[in-house]
């Protein structure tokens, strides 16, 4: 294995983990590893176990078999940020960009401190990297579909994360958006980050993910994207659900 | 027009009156706030019925009702998210279940206890012209602590009602988070049930911070707001109560239906 070019950052690396979720194996003798300085695509079908993966990583889930080892990630200090699906968050609360970014900011505050000079210095900075210090005070349902992802990892750079999970980050994101969130995650995986990014669907956007990890229940391929595209490992991922799709982009054809 | 205001002062019964009125004024609705934008009207209505056994335990033993069902209303908010997390329940049944048997359990106790005289309408519909000096130190109290936990959680507090697993994976303190504005929550319908009885304390609760969320944009405006709507709703349905023979809580609730219609007449919100 090459050196990381990042001698002080995250690594992860899962070793045979099985995830139990709903009374079925939703996941078994999943291992990879991911360096710093990695852009991974996580990808799949429905129900492949995408979410599983990522809330097994982050904590949330218990692995049932295996090990999940975050090298050098102080959960508990803000280290592991987590963007979930959308359906997960509480669209009615009434927040602006700039107060979800803010709450990056949390496990730095503790219990009664109040945001100071260097707080809001921060948000600012961040507003401002994801191209979006124009809509800080606008309210998130006012925020297209890749603005509200957008927002999502300012708040995981405030939160001073040095490992990224977006669950299902393309959903609802136009083609035109998904390309303005991948440019802002290369930039801040060049900053030795790891950024993980499930989706059913890499579309277009393969060649943009340092890894792929193909993933349907077990880890059908895991590699850079022009290794792990092939014909077998398509069937693998979309056989299952009756669909086959060819490499050319061809794609969608019903068996 | 000052007569108005100023004469039903002369009776030491309508101070306390007025002081309990503002305090429930302000603080349902900035619980409320939560209440509203979370999704948990029916688990204040469940807590507001579930703490009858213990104001019915407070009659039997001599406690003041309202200090008493302060430790019911906690430990039925703390119950609920267990019964939910053990049973693999929506949060929903366990209230559904909790409510009905707290309630059922005040009600026997207040059946077979034959010390206690008691009006069912008092704890139904409160009794805010009968409220003792005591009953305004516990809403003080509540009120004290109430705000400082809103204060010092606000953070936290905004992070888990946004998105509550992003901030679970953050650290333990948003499963903390969640239990604590329960716990808020159980307190301020205390001082609710005072003022307004177990049945109408849901107006308090959630009507001023429906209709602040209707009016603002920003979360913190709308608890600002909400408590100014709670306060004018309050105030003004205890002087309508005192001038016009009403009783206390049902014209409060009017009061404050009634600017909840006028703001959902001229202003609708984008649905999320």
């Amino acid at each position: 294995m090459n050196p990381t070019p990042y001698p002080h950052a995250a690594r992860m690396s899962l070793r045979d983990v099985s995830v139990e979720f709903d009374g079925q194996m939703a996941l078994r003798n999943v291992s990879f590893d991911v360096d710093a300085g990695t852009l991974m695509g996580v990808v799949g079908p429905n129900g492949a176990g995408k979410s599983t993966l990522f809330n097994a990583i982050a904590g949330l889930l218990p692995v049932r078999r295996g090990k999940v080892t975050l090298h050098r990630v102080d959960r508990k200090g803000g280290a592991l940020a987590y963007v979930p699906q959308r359906e997960s968050v509480n669209w009615r609360f009434p927040v602006t960009a700039m107060d979800v970014v803010m709450m990056g900011r949390c496990c730095r505050l503790g219990w009664c401190r109040r945001p100071g000079k260097r707080d809001r210095e921060l948000v600012d900075a961040c507003l401002c990297r994801v191209g979006l210090w124009d809509h800080r005070s606008a309210l998130m349902t006012e925020l297209s579909g890749g603005q509200r992802q957008r927002v999502f990892v300012a708040r995981a750079l405030t939160q001073e994360a040095t490992v990224l999970l977006l669950d299902e980050a393309f959903s609802g994101v136009d083609a035109g958006a998904q390309e303005g969130l991948v440019e802002v995650l290369q930039t801040v995986r060049n900053e030795g980050r790891i950024v993980l990014l499930a989706t059913h669907d890499l579309t277009n956007l393969a060649g943009r993910f340092d890894q792929v990890l193909c993933l349907n229940r077990h880890v059908c391929a895991c590699g850079p994207p022009d290794e792990v595209f092939t014909s077998e490992v398509m069937e693998q991922l979309y056989g299952a659900h009756g669909v086959r799709l060819t490499i050319d982009g061809e794609g969608g054809k019903r068996r | 027009m000052i007569e108005f205001f100023v004469a039903p002062l002369e009776y030491g019964f309508m101070v306390r009156a007025l002081i309990g009125s503002v305090l429930v004024g302000v603080m349902c609705p900035l619980v409320g706030a939560y209440v509203v934008t979370r999704n948990l009207a029916f688990m204040g209505d469940a807590l507001a019925h579930a703490v009858l056994p213990g104001m019915v335990l407070g009659f039997i033993v001599g406690i003041n009702p309202a200090i008493a069902a302060v430790p019911t209303g906690v430990a039925v908010a703390v119950l609920v998210r267990i019964v939910s997390r053990r049973a693999g329940f929506s949060t929903d049944t366990s209230i559904g279940i909790l409510f009905a048997a707290m309630f059922a359990l005040g009600l026997a106790m207040l059946s077979l206890s034959t010390t206690i005289r008691v009006d069912m309408e008092d704890l139904l519909l409160g009794q805010l012209l009968a409220i003792s000096p005591t009953d305004i130190y516990v809403s003080l109290g509540i009120t004290i602590m109430v705000i400082l936990g809103l204060f010092a959680l606000h953070h936290w507090l905004l992070f888990a009602s946004f998105d509550p697993v992003g901030s679970q994976v953050v650290g333990a303190r948003a499963n903390i988070v969640d239990y604590v504005l329960l716990v808020m929550l159980a307190l301020v319908i205390v001082i609710g049930i005072q003022a307004a009885g177990v049945i109408l304390v849901m107006a308090m609760l959630v009507t001023p911070a429906a209709t602040a969320y209707l009016l603002v944009r920003r979360f913190v405006s709308m608890m600002m707001a909400a408590a100014a709507i709670g306060t004018a709703a309050a105030v003004t349905g205890l002087y309508i109560s005192y001038h016009f023979n009403l009783p206390p809580g049902p014209a409060m609730t009017l009061v404050a239906s009634g600017i909840f219609a006028l703001a959902i007449s001229f202003k609708r919100r984008v649905p999320a």
